[in-house]
């Protein structure tokens, strides 16, 4: 079965861009929910649906602009969103989470006029939206791979400094470290991981690849280290499982696989309230 | 001048026009343990945040180990626990090794990972603060006098001379206070650093602290603990601009 599913080159495709983003989601995941900033991925996958339309755009106006992936244009709107954030949290230091909804209606008003602009799309942003195991090429892979490579090693060079600054910014201030350069590197990492995981789970879902398994994570682990561990396992299990059972039962990988993540996390919940009560009648 | 850690030379800030601090002048002596006294609203957190150079400095100056705070870059030897530290997030899943690791992270420096003997600093700063079995536990799980030790402890590892504590008994339960304190004193006489503690109530500490220094927007005093003892309630009213007998914690 396992053979037979592995045969296409598509979904061989589909099954490496899935885990690789079933380990980068929930690696920055754990960073992002800690900080109680969740709701980022969700302003920057919307604006960099936007990249994607005005590539999509584009593409319809100059035949040329075709070869190019329309997720890189996708990737540099979110980059720029990402920095905007940075700066709308800077002007609204008492309302920090106002960035978020403003990038967010931004986003969608610009994938909206865009999309208005080329008198609508095929059925390739329905691809966009939603996720898609067969619109995965190799260009999607080396991308994809160029993406994990870098940020897993940024990770591991500034974890440290990540992990300071995620848990008490004074602190990580007091240790002379520099804060800004780190906040702004860690975002251009989140856009090009959103940007990397939108085309097997869409862009509507993509915050849900990288908050639910933390989420489940969050509930069960010991330490930080931990977390990350368990995070990226639950991660992993939700992303091959729901690109398996979306191709046998011909369904929309990003929901499958959300859902599979919303199962993880009632189980993880579930267990843990089941365990807390045994463990209560036992001393009584 | 060569014997004081800190050294604070007519400090004067404002938030936008509202004046906060107004010429202070204060020197903190090698070994000594200071109570920074003073009401909610007075000041108090301002001055530790321009002496940890978390607000900028427009008017007077600052010397840390007799460096001036705008260059001073040894952070390292000097340990802060903030106010924040009991109200932080304490859903934030880090297991108290993890939680004083990052007192070493400034020292280790960037691009470079710890090694075997600072873990072994780490565990030393967990000994002293007395959480070796809290360990592996996650820093949410403890109560708010052990989360504080944990604080301490993070403080501690990176072998500071200086240990600041802004307000650390909020929040935690009266039975670790005590506990609490005592450790403190013993940072301060065995293992010589010196302390500042900075609090709205003198009360608990009469007995621990070698020196007083009673803010609120200026300096109104700055003494030993006898001189302070020796202040008649004429003077700490002048101090808290109301007539006093019993500690006042309702001012803005």
């Amino acid at each position: 079965m396992i053979a037979d599913f592995l045969q296409y080159d598509f979904i061989r495709n589909a099954a490496f861009v899935g885990l690789m983003i079933g380990f980068l989601a929930p690696l920055l995941g754990v960073f992002i929910v800690v900080r109680r900033q969740a709701l980022i991925a969700d302003a920057l996958s919307h604006i960099t649906l936007a990249g994607i339309a005005a590539s999509l755009l584009i593409s319809k106006q100059i035949g040329a602009f075709k070869m190019l992936n329309p997720v890189y244009l996708g990737m540099a709107f979110s980059v720029t969103g990402s920095v905007l954030i940075e700066r709308l949290r800077k002007e609204y230091k008492h309302y920090q989470e106002l960035a978020i909804p403003i990038i967010l209606s931004v986003g969608i008003g610009l994938s909206v006029v865009f999309i208005s602009l080329a008198n609508g799309f095929n059925t390739d942003l329905f691809n966009y939206l939603f996720g898609s195991i067969i619109a995965v090429d190799s260009s999607d892979v080396w991308m994809v791979l160029s993406i994990l490579v870098v940020v897993t090693i940024a990770i591991v060079l500034f974890y440290k400094e990540l992990f300071l600054l995620s848990f008490d910014e004074d602190q990580a201030q007091v240790a002379g470290i520099r804060s800004r350069f780190i906040q702004f590197l860690f975002m251009v990492m989140v856009a090009l991981v959103i940007a990397a995981s939108m085309r097997i789970v869409g862009i509507l879902l993509v915050s849900s690849l990288i908050t639910l398994p933390v989420a489940a994570s969050i509930r069960i682990a010991k330490g930080f280290k931990q977390t990350i561990w368990i995070a990226i396992l639950f991660g992993e299990t939700a992303v091959i499982t729901g690109l398996f059972t979306a191709y046998y039962f011909d369904l929309a990988p990003g929901g499958t696989i959300v859902l599979l993540s919303a199962l993880i996390l009632i189980i993880v919940i579930t267990w843990k309230k089941y365990r807390y009560a045994f463990q209560r009648s036992k001393e009584a | 001048m060569e014997s004081s850690v800190v050294s604070i030379n007519n400090v004067t800030f404002s938030y936008q026009e509202r004046p906060v601090l107004e010429k202070i002048n204060l020197d903190v002596p090698e070994g000594s343990f200071l109570a920074l006294l003073g009401p909610n609203g007075s000041g108090k957190s301002t001055l530790i945040k321009l002496l940890l150079g978390l607000l900028p400095l427009h008017q007077g100056s600052i010397h840390l180990f007799g460096e001036n705070v705008k260059k001073f870059r040894a952070w390292h030897r000097i340990g802060y626990v903030s106010q924040k530290a009991n109200s932080f997030n304490s859903g934030f899943p880090a297991t108290v090794f993890e939680v004083v690791s990052m007192g070493l992270f400034g020292k280790i420096g960037m691009f470079r990972f710890m090694k075997k003997s600072h873990k072994q600093r780490v565990m030393q700063a967990i000994q002293t603060v007395g959480l070796d079995e809290y360990t592996n536990q996650n820093i949410g799980e403890l109560s708010g006098g052990q989360q504080q030790r944990a604080f301490i402890a993070r403080a501690l590892v990176s072998d500071p001379k200086l240990l600041i504590l802004d307000e650390p008994t909020v929040g935690v339960d009266a039975s670790s206070v005590d506990d609490f304190y005592e450790l403190l004193k013993r940072l301060n006489r065995e293992h010589g650093i010196t302390l500042v503690l900075v609090t709205h109530d003198m009360g608990p500490v009469t007995d621990l602290v070698t020196h007083v220094a009673c803010l609120n927007k200026r300096l109104h005093f700055h003494g030993d603990t006898h001189e302070y003892e020796n202040m008649d309630n004429r003077e700490l009213s002048s101090f808290y601009g109301h007539p006093v007998h019993a500690m006042d914690h309702q001012h803005d």
